[in-house]
């Protein structure tokens, strides 16, 4: 600063710089217009390769069974019908797969977030011994291998690992609890961020003010921390409405079995039909509202996503 | 506890010595209320987490080495490494293993590429931005399940749309191809469909590494007269890097022990089955725990080995 003065010579400010730099390209407009060309390309080819396949979901869903096996295949909505939203809605045992689907992710979500935040508070906002190794497993059980432990959980929900312990086989608990695996260290990890990031002042004012730490964190702490937990519990609920092998393995009837494993083994009513329509108007039941709750909270959700990952 | 007026004097008195001892030593009592609370806030999660991971993981090291079965309360028999010899020179699994290695490879490779484009294009400004970051957001939620199904519609062989479009609109092959049938066409679907699910993910964590690299970083080469290519290969790409490999980890351990994307896309059949599928199939279907679980320790074993190498390779960048 003191040498501009000096020297009377002022540097560039990046907008001008960005001018010199453009003035340079717009004597080749034509190039320039070729490479937005290709830039909007690119946009627009990678906008129609995610999107494409639910839209040709959706599309099945609605086209009736002789227009889907017809064979110039159908790209743009011809006639549409309901007929395959009302197969599905009117099969019970997708109903059921909707109600247990509902239950678990709720009830394995909701105990993870109780506990879980209870953890991220200990572990966001105090020292002491054995903080560091904590915080090591619970980070690396996010990459653990589901299947390293199936076989023995299955032991666990039968019953037979300790003394007179019930069999839960088939029913909402044996899900609850084992998807804890993953929704309670995913909640700790998101959730012990969240309040590291909170300031100090705020526990030092409750402190002067008298109230301990467990009020803190009741009445300060957990409603400024709200919008974390409410995206955090969608993350994991997600993961939750999503998860199969455990679903699969453990439930055997309508009575436990997940909406994905239901419609995984949607089949023809007999041989000769073709059952896609009606397993599409299923995946479009099962995916619309979390596509519409991911729409809702997409800020959110990004920035919970890639927290963790770019502070390592 | 009051505080007196005489605990500010200008030279140290004896008195003022004994206080603050007796301050120091109720400030440690403070600090040993406060581990000892912030430990009975963390105990049920640790409860939890050694219940439903640490005791089943250690149980299927234990079952590992016995004839144990599934469902069946027999006593077990001790069989030491019997269970890892079977394992490992079944064909079927050793198939399975390089199957999952070479699936982890292309797609994560695909993925990285393929994520790393995108998050550039996102990155640089241009109006529409946020519409394509939030479509990004729809492969992901989709449940693997579903987009299996969805995927397994689009190849199917007389009605599906990709040979509508390779055959009747691009004219590139002359003859609908069974693409799930065939045991290489089934493993290029599988690769597909993931890319599809999981390139939008990788794109976000790569997004989020490039916001923060700052932009007079980049208005200062482009005074230094840097080319856009080296720019990227000189200042994106090292700065990008720690994001990237964090990303790298959490898909190449996702890729290793994905179960459900070749369960549904091809029923299970034999010709894309990986490494999680083969571990199920002996511990459920054939209710073989003890060999099962044998299985399933080499496949915690590999993943725990690429988490280390991930996170040597993190360390050495740090330093």
């Amino acid at each position: 600063m003191a040498d501009t003065l000096r020297t009377g010579a002022k540097p560039f400010t990046p907008e001008q710089i960005r001018e010199m730099s453009s003035a340079k390209v717009r004597k080749r407009t034509a190039g320039e217009y070729i490479e937005r060309g290709l830039f909007w390309l690119l946009v627009a080819g990678i906008i129609g390769y995610t999107i494409f396949p639910f839209y040709y979901a959706i599309l099945s869903s609605l086209t009736p069974s002789n227009d889907l096996f017809a064979t110039p295949a159908v790209y743009w909505p011809t006639s549409l019908t309901w007929t395959h939203y009302r197969t599905v809605l009117s099969d019970d045992i997708f109903l059921y797969g909707l109600r247990n689907s509902v239950i678990v992710s709720f009830g394995s979500v909701a105990l993870a977030l109780i506990i879980g935040s209870f953890a991220a508070y200990g572990l966001g906002r105090f020292k002491f011994r054995g903080k560091t190794p904590i915080l090591y497993i619970i980070l690396s059980m996010t990459m653990f291998p589901a299947v390293a432990i199936l076989g023995s959980l299955f032991r666990m929900i039968r019953g037979d690992w300790f003394l007179n312990t019930p069999n839960v086989f088939n029913s909402w608990w044996a899900l609850i609890f084992t998807y804890l695996t993953f929704s309670l260290p995913f909640t700790i990890w998101v959730l012990t961020n969240f309040f590291k990031a909170m300031p100090r002042e705020l526990e030092e004012a409750a402190l002067v003010d008298g109230a301990g730490p467990f009020r803190t964190f009741w009445q300060i702490l957990l409603p400024l921390a709200a919008p974390g937990i409410v995206t955090t519990g969608l993350l994991a609920f997600i993961g939750a409405w999503n998860e199969f092998l455990f679903a699969l393995t453990f439930t055997q009837d309508e009575g436990a079995r997940t909406v994905v494993v239901v419609i995984s083994q949607y089949a023809g009513n007999s041989q000769f039909e073709l059952p896609f329509a009606k397993r599409m108007a299923a995946a479009v039941l099962v995916t619309l509202p979390l596509i519409v709750l991911v729409l809702i909270f997409q800020r959110k959700i990004i920035a919970g996503l890639t927290a963790g990952a770019v502070k390592g | 506890m009051s505080v007196q007026p005489e605990a500010l004097p200008l030279a140290p008195s004896p008195s003022r010595r004994r206080r603050q001892g007796r301050f120091a030593a109720s400030e440690s009592a403070y600090e040993r209320r406060r581990e000892r609370f912030a430990w009975m806030l963390v105990a049920p999660s640790v409860l939890i987490v050694a219940l439903v991971a640490f005791y089943p993981l250690y149980e299927t090291f234990r079952l590992s080495l016995t004839n144990a079965r599934l469902g069946s309360t027999n006593t077990v028999g001790y069989l030491g490494l019997q269970n890892y010899r079977t394992i490992l020179s079944d064909s079927d699994f050793i198939d399975a293993l390089r199957r999952t290695v070479f699936f982890t490879i292309s797609s994560v490779g695909i993925e990285l590429v393929a994520g790393m484009i995108i998050a550039l294009v996102i990155n640089s400004n241009f109006r529409g931005r946020t519409a394509m970051r939030t479509s990004m957001l729809v492969p992901w939620a989709i449940p693997t399940v579903v987009s299996a199904l969805m995927w397994q519609w689009m190849f199917h062989d007389i009605f599906g749309i990709i040979n509508d479009v390779l055959v009747n609109k691009l004219h590139i092959i002359d003859e609908k191809i069974a693409w799930l049938a065939g045991s290489n066409t089934a493993f290029a679907a599988m690769v597909a469909v993931d890319v599809w699910k999981t390139t939008p993910f990788m794109a976000l964590l790569l997004l989020a590494g490039l916001q923060i690299i700052p932009t007079d970083v980049y208005e200062a080469s482009t005074v230094d007269g840097a080319s856009r290519a080296q720019q990227f290969w000189q200042i994106t790409l090292p700065l990008v890097r720690p994001a990237l490999l964090v990303a790298l980890i959490f898909r190449t351990m996702d890729a290793f022990r994905i179960f459900d994307l070749p369960y549904v896309l091809t029923g299970a059949s034999p010709q894309t089955q990986t490494v999680a599928v083969y571990a199920r199939d002996v511990l459920v279907g054939f209710q073989r725990l003890g060999r099962g679980s044998a299985a399933a320790v080499i496949i915690f074993l590999l993943i725990a080995f690429m988490v280390f190498l991930y996170t040597r390779l993190l360390n050495f960048e740090e330093e």
